[in-house]
């Protein structure tokens, strides 16, 4: 009780000067945070894919799609459980700012695959009933203020025309990790109007999802599906859903790169300002660090003084920053939109960020510590007044 | 004297201290004898410079000599390890400063408890001693206060009453009313004089100030290093 007592004055003797610190450690905190959740919200779409679903596509580039009669002759490899196909929808609503993801599905397949998507039992019934229906995640719903029986028009990019849907249906993620910002329509509602307006592009799958019953086989029957399209028109590529999202965050692993770096740079910044700030607190009390040896308390003792001080600032600091992180991402979220379909902070990042502060605050006192502990009691005396 | 000679508590034996300064050692003090009395008031007096304090450091443990011996109560204190001095210090000796030296962050009540932290006492033991102790230097009021809310010869008798809660046997005091005026001084003067008188203390006392020094029982005169003459009081 004294001591802490002893170490919360002493913290706090420069209120300003702590003060700023603090601000210091909890923008830092904050930030590093919030980076941290930024590359994880990118890979949460890798790690929410299942390993027992490949996706199939065409191996030339996601832009060829593959002929609709692949789904028979792929339903018949040994080990694949499941089929359903799907394709990039690429409508924008209302303005390019909205975007979101869309997919047109064949529908009792796909929600086969998909069990995380959960979707009260009337409304799945709606949606399969209605070949206009559509159905979207709560969070785009939510977004866009959208009632089940609302239309919901699209103006076509890949497919052209405006495309009117009606809301049927609204699914929940299973989890946190659950993307609910995708919309899904009826494959066979598209392509009925292609049949009609551009024959030569109808009966096209983008992508084939093929559920599988042993997750350890996935390389296995990736190849017995490409080996049965080989050397015909349309190759294939078949590959875990996970290693598929995989191959667009790739793209982009550079920036994640960077921004992870910075996230440490913040956290060596604020180390470097806090030691400064150590040790001129260290200095100011030579004479009562001298004092305190005269009396007879160990070296160990004014150590113990200065990581305590420097341990209570970062944990204060350290806590107000992962206080401060949970709004600020949310806020992140909402300005980003669906940019980011799942953008939490997770539990690991909380700790990280606490093991962050702790550091700093470990860092920050070594050097002054060091210092007290080996100050000559004689010479600290005289520094006084 | 009233005190045996042949046992006397302090028992210094060809002490000397000399700072090394690059390649030459400046000599501070030079071979000097002395004895102290278990139960005297020493007042060490001196031209600046001479070596009163480097002295007063070396009795109380916060010094190393170059050479010699300095045996309090039959320890020889130079041979002592750092941590064996602390804990010495922390057992037998009672600080009193120029400057006081209380931590402004810490109330009076907790500036006196501060070093019985390094005893087994109990929280509650530690408060009422200390509670009890600043009663004895006529503090009892000015517990809750801070050394910022005290004038400085209030604050000397919060020091007073840190220098006495663990119950030493040696009280050092470098200047005790050097910084202040000279009334206040007669105070903390008379203090002292009552922990000697009272309660059996010895006290060793650096001063520039006659009148202080004549309260003192004893006068020791060091010039450049060497005891010039002992004056009995
Ligand atoms: N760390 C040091 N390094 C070098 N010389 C020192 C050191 N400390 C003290 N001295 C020298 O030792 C001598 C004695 O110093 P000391 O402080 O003991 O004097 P003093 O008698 O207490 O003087 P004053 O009355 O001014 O306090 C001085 O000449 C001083 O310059
Ligand atoms: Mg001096």
């Amino acid at each position: 009780m004294f001591l802490l007592r002893l170490l919360l004055k002493n913290a706090f003797r420069h209120k300003l000067r702590t003060g700023l610190t603090l601000i210091g450690l909890v923008v830092a905190i904050c930030a590093f945070g919030l980076l941290r959740t930024i590359v994880d919200a990118w890979y949460a779409g890798v790690e929410a894919s299942s390993s027992t679903r490949l996706v199939t596509r065409s191996s030339i580039s996601l832009t060829f799609q593959l002929p609709l009669n692949y789904a028979q002759r792929i339903r018949a490899v040994e080990g694949v459980r499941a089929i359903s196909w799907a394709n990039w929808f690429g409508g924008v609503y209302i303005t390019e700012r909205n975007f979101f993801p869309q997919f047109a599905i064949d529908p009792a397949s796909y929600l086969a695959l998909y069990p995380e998507y959960l979707i009260a039992d009337a409304e799945k019934l709606a949606f399969f009933r209605d070949r206009q229906g559509a159905v979207v995640g709560r969070g785009l719903a939510k977004k866009f203020g959208w009632q089940i029986g609302d239309p919901i028009p699209l103006r076509g990019t890949i497919y052209p025309g405006t495309w009117t849907f009606n809301l049927r249906a609204i699914y929940d993620g299973v989890d946190a990790k659950t993307d609910e910002n995708q919309m899904f329509v009826h494959w066979s509602f598209i392509n009925e109007s292609l049949r009609q307006s551009a024959r030569r592009r109808a009966d096209a799958v983008g992508v084939y999802i093929v559920g599988i019953d042993e997750p350890n086989n996935a390389a296995l029957i990736s190849q017995r599906i490409d080996a049965l399209f080989a050397n015909s028109l349309a190759e294939t590529l078949s590959e875990t859903e996970k290693a598929f999202q995989l191959s667009f965050v790739s793209m982009s692993e550079a920036i994640l790169v960077a921004i992870q770096a910075v996230s440490f740079i913040i956290v060596v910044i604020i180390m470097a300002v806090m030691a400064n700030t150590m040790t001129m607190t260290a200095r100011e009390r030579l004479a009562e660090y001298a004092t305190l040896k005269a009396l007879g308390f160990p070296p160990a003792f004014v150590v113990g003084l200065l990581y305590g001080e420097s341990l209570l600032i970062a944990g204060i600091g350290g806590v107000l920053g992962v206080a401060a992180t949970l709004p600020l991402s949310a806020a992140f979220a909402r300005a980003t939109g669906t940019l980011f379909p799942v953008f939490q902070v997770s539990p690991l990042t909380m700790s990280l960020q606490l093991l962050a502060a702790a550091i700093v605050g470990i860092v920050a006192a070594a050097w002054p510590a060091w210092r007290m502990s080996r100050i000559d009691i004689v010479d600290g005396l005289r520094h006084v007044a | 004297m009233s005190t045996d000679p042949a046992s006397p508590l302090i028992r210094i034996r060809g002490l000397s201290k000399g700072y090394r300064r690059g390649d030459q050692v400046i000599p501070v003090l030079l071979d000097l004898d002395m004895d102290v009395a278990a139960g005297e008031f020493v007042a060490l007096m001196g031209p600046s410079g001479s070596g009163k304090s480097t002295l007063l450091n070396l009795i109380a443990g916060i010094d190393k000599p170059s050479s010699g011996t300095i045996e309090i109560g039959g320890v020889d204190i130079a041979e002592l390890s750092e941590g064996e001095l602390a804990d010495w210090r922390a057992a037998n000796v009672g600080f009193v400063f120029q400057f006081y030296n209380l931590l402004p962050v810490l109330s009076a009540q907790d500036n006196v408890e501060l070093p019985l932290l390094l005893t087994g006492l109990s929280s509650r033991q530690r408060a009422e001693r200390a509670r009890l102790v600043l009663g004895l230097v006529g503090l009892a009021d000015r517990a809750d206060h801070y050394p910022n809310e005290l004038s400085g010869g209030q604050q000397q008798r919060v020091a007073i009453a840190r220098a006495l809660v663990s119950d030493p046997l040696l009280i050092v005091a470098d200047e005790p009313t050097g910084d202040l005026d000279r009334v206040t001084g007669e105070e903390i003067l008379g203090l002292l004089e009552q922990l000697v008188v009272e309660m059996g203390k010895t006290i060793v006392m650096v001063t520039h100030d006659p009148k202080a020094a004549a309260r003192a029982r004893r006068l020791v005169h060091l010039e450049k290093g060497v005891l010039v003459d002992e004056v009995g009081a």
